[in-house]
């Protein structure tokens, strides 16, 4: 089943008279349970097509679907009610909001799509122990180290259930360690749950987790090819 | 809602000092206008108090043709046989007290001074004349059969040199139009606190200001007290007297209410001022929170907080920041017109008499529940929409943009 398509997608960015195409007709499918890679050199597309296809943004023209829902279109606030119940996001920069504990943090995208607190109590439970935190719950971000601030980010975007997660560059702030330790945590959440996860990166330490690897090169998709290599890597 | 203003509460929390500050602000600001309208509550009472307590009373019969600004003492100007006219009124059952009074100018002359001066003839048993008596400051009040005594106010005899027992030389017109003068000895001197009133008007008994002038069994007016002043109609219906002119307390003082009228206007603009400058700061405050915390903004968009959400998470520390102020500023109000309640605010020769009224030399504030809760409601609704644009602005971040953001 596909979860997102995009179809011969523009953007193009103008910043006072200088117009920048960052994608130049992009078009890519995912299916279901797929776990991509989006690689190419910065600058290459990547970060805006993650973007277009997370609802974050628009294109300048063509078509974004999520799960078949033509959503390049959508008003801002439809494009919230895209996301909140269908797509998770894990960034660069964590991401975490400061003054709330990482269970608060998770808590956030189930009070926005209005769980009970029973409900809500039970699937951070969960989601800790999925990520191995839960001695840290109560902690504020400034109390956790990187690895554990992105695994907490990683359980927040897990926490709605979506059907896709969109990673941008998770382990571009961490060391080696925690980098590996992502990336683990992000390939058996993807083997248990079956959750969609597409990540951009330009790490080549990373792209070997990925089963399928789309490379882009100046907003173009230049190579769009199937690994068969999902797991660690022990040189990480 | 309550993890709204439990996160609103924390992000407040991250630059205490800043949210203090903008807290002080809107405190002070409230503060300010409580006081003032405490003030100006104080003043105007006080004002309408004083001048029917000493000038006015809440009645006064007078005959009809009578012109108070040129003091006629003419006969027929003048209410004849007062002395009847005070029994009757004295018969109905709201009236404190009635008593004749007989107004006339003239000069007071001592050594190689003279000033001019408003003789004020007055039955001295009557209770009517209770603040000049109770504001003797030395020697002793009229009696009805004093024939050379007379009774000034204590900034005149500070002006003049003069003390209890110092004889003056007094001229005043008469009926006739002739003018007639009189060596007087000071029996005591007053202080109504309303240097007005006081530097201005002396007191004869009636018989004696009567005798000086021609006037015989005549008076100006008959001064009235009532028990209640919201009784005033109901009296002024009793009296059904075509002879006299009626005057009610409020015809008397229109200038105070006018007054009054007038200050709550300027008051109202002070309050803008006041509330404007303190909206600014708010503002202020809540723009520089969601710029600094644009990233998160994007990141409660990416994760799908809709704009209206995000609107309300910037509401909430604006109605934080208005309860905080508000809380704050009514306890610094109240302690401030507390004070002021107390101690009073000496105004000294700033007080005016204008127009027919008076204002005591210290102005007491007196605390205006009503002032009060206009100003908090307006400091809320004021600091409810100065947090509305910050609140906009961030509503209408794109995320993409938002989550471009420096940290």
């Amino acid at each position: 089943m596909e979860v997102t398509k995009v179809e011969n997608v523009t953007r193009v960015y103008k910043i006072g008279k200088v117009e920048t195409n960052a994608l130049r007709g992009v078009s890519l499918s995912i299916q279901s349970g797929e776990f991509t890679a989006l690689v190419g050199p910065s600058g290459s597309g990547k970060t805006t097509l993650l973007q277009l296809i997370g609802c974050l943004d628009q294109p300048t023209s063509g078509q974004v679907y999520i799960n078949s829902q033509e959503v390049s279109k959508l008003s801002r606030n439809q494009r919230a009610d895209v996301r909140r119940g269908t797509i998770g996001f894990i960034f660069q920069f964590f991401a975490l909001i400061p003054t709330l504990s990482a269970y608060e943090n998770i808590e956030m995208p189930l009070l926005l799509n209005g769980h009970s607190a029973s409900e809500r109590r039970a699937r951070i439970t969960e989601l800790l122990a999925a990520v191995n935190l839960s001695d840290r719950a109560n902690h504020r971000p400034d109390q956790l180290s990187g690895g554990e601030q992105q695994r907490v980010a990683i359980a927040r975007a897990l926490a709605t259930k979506p059907s896709l997660i969109l990673a941008d560059e998770p382990t571009a702030n961490l060391d080696t360690e925690n980098g590996k330790q992502i990336m683990d945590t992000m390939t058996r959440l993807n083997q248990e749950t079956g959750i969609t996860f597409v990540f951009a990166t330009h790490d080549p330490r990373v792209i070997h987790y990925a089963r399928r690897v789309v490379t882009l090169q100046d907003g173009r998709v230049v190579d769009n090819s199937l690994h068969d290599m999902g797991g660690s890597d022990p040189d990480l | 809602m309550i993890q709204l203003f439990r996160m609103a509460f924390r992000d407040l929390g991250r630059n205490r000092r800043r949210t203090f500050f903008s807290i002080l602000a809107l405190a002070m600001g409230l503060a300010l206008l409580i006081l003032m309208a405490s003030f100006i509550n104080g003043e105007m009472s006080s004002a309408m108090d004083t001048t029917i307590k000493l000038q006015s009373g809440h009645l006064q019969l007078r005959q009809q043709n009578y012109d108070e600004t040129k003091a006629s003492l003419k006969w027929e100007n003048l209410i004849e046989d007062p002395a009847q006219v005070t029994r009757q009124i004295a018969t109905l059952e709201p009236v404190i007290a009635a008593s004749a009074r007989l107004f006339a100018s003239g000069i007071v002359a001592s050594r190689d001074q003279s000033t001019g001066v408003q003789i004020v003839g007055i039955e001295p048993d009557s209770i009517t004349n209770n603040p000049y008596r109770e504001g003797l400051v030395s020697g002793e009040f009229l009696t009805a059969g004093d024939r050379d005594g007379i009774l000034i106010g204590r900034p005149l005899s500070e002006k003049m040199g003069l003390q209890v027992g110092d004889q003056i030389n007094l001229t005043a017109n008469t009926s006739n139009g002739d003018v007639s003068d009189q060596l007087f000895t000071i029996r005591g001197i007053y202080s109504t606190e309303t240097r007005v009133f006081d530097s201005a008007i002396v007191f004869l008994p009636l018989e004696k200001a009567q005798a000086m002038t021609g006037t015989e069994n005549h008076a100006s007016t008959i001064f009235v007290l009532l028990k209640d002043k919201d009784q005033t109609d109901a009296v002024v219906n009793a009296l059904q007297t075509s002879r006299y002119k009626i005057l009610t307390w409020t015809k008397m003082n229109e200038v105070i209410i006018q007054t009054e009228n007038l200050s709550n206007a300027y008051m109202s603009l002070f309050y803008l001022i006041v509330l404007g400058v303190t909206a600014t700061v708010i503002i202020n405050t809540l723009i520089m929170a969601v710029f600094e915390r644009t990233r998160e903004i994007g990141i409660f968009s990416a994760i799908g907080m809709r704009s209206r959400r995000i609107m309300a998470m910037f509401l909430a520390e604006s109605s934080l920041l208005a309860i905080g102020g508000i809380l704050l500023g009514l306890v610094l109000g109240a302690l401030a017109v507390a004070y002021l309640e107390r101690n009073g605010f000496y105004i000294g020769n700033m007080a005016v008499g204008g127009g027919g009224f008076l204002i005591r030399d210290t102005v007491y504030a007196k605390f205006s529940l009503e002032g009060t809760i206009n100003v908090t409601i307006m400091a809320f609704i004021v600091t409810m929409l100065a947090g509305l644009y910050p609140a906009a602005l961030a509503a209408r971040m794109e995320p993409v943009e938002a989550l471009r953001a420096e940290k």
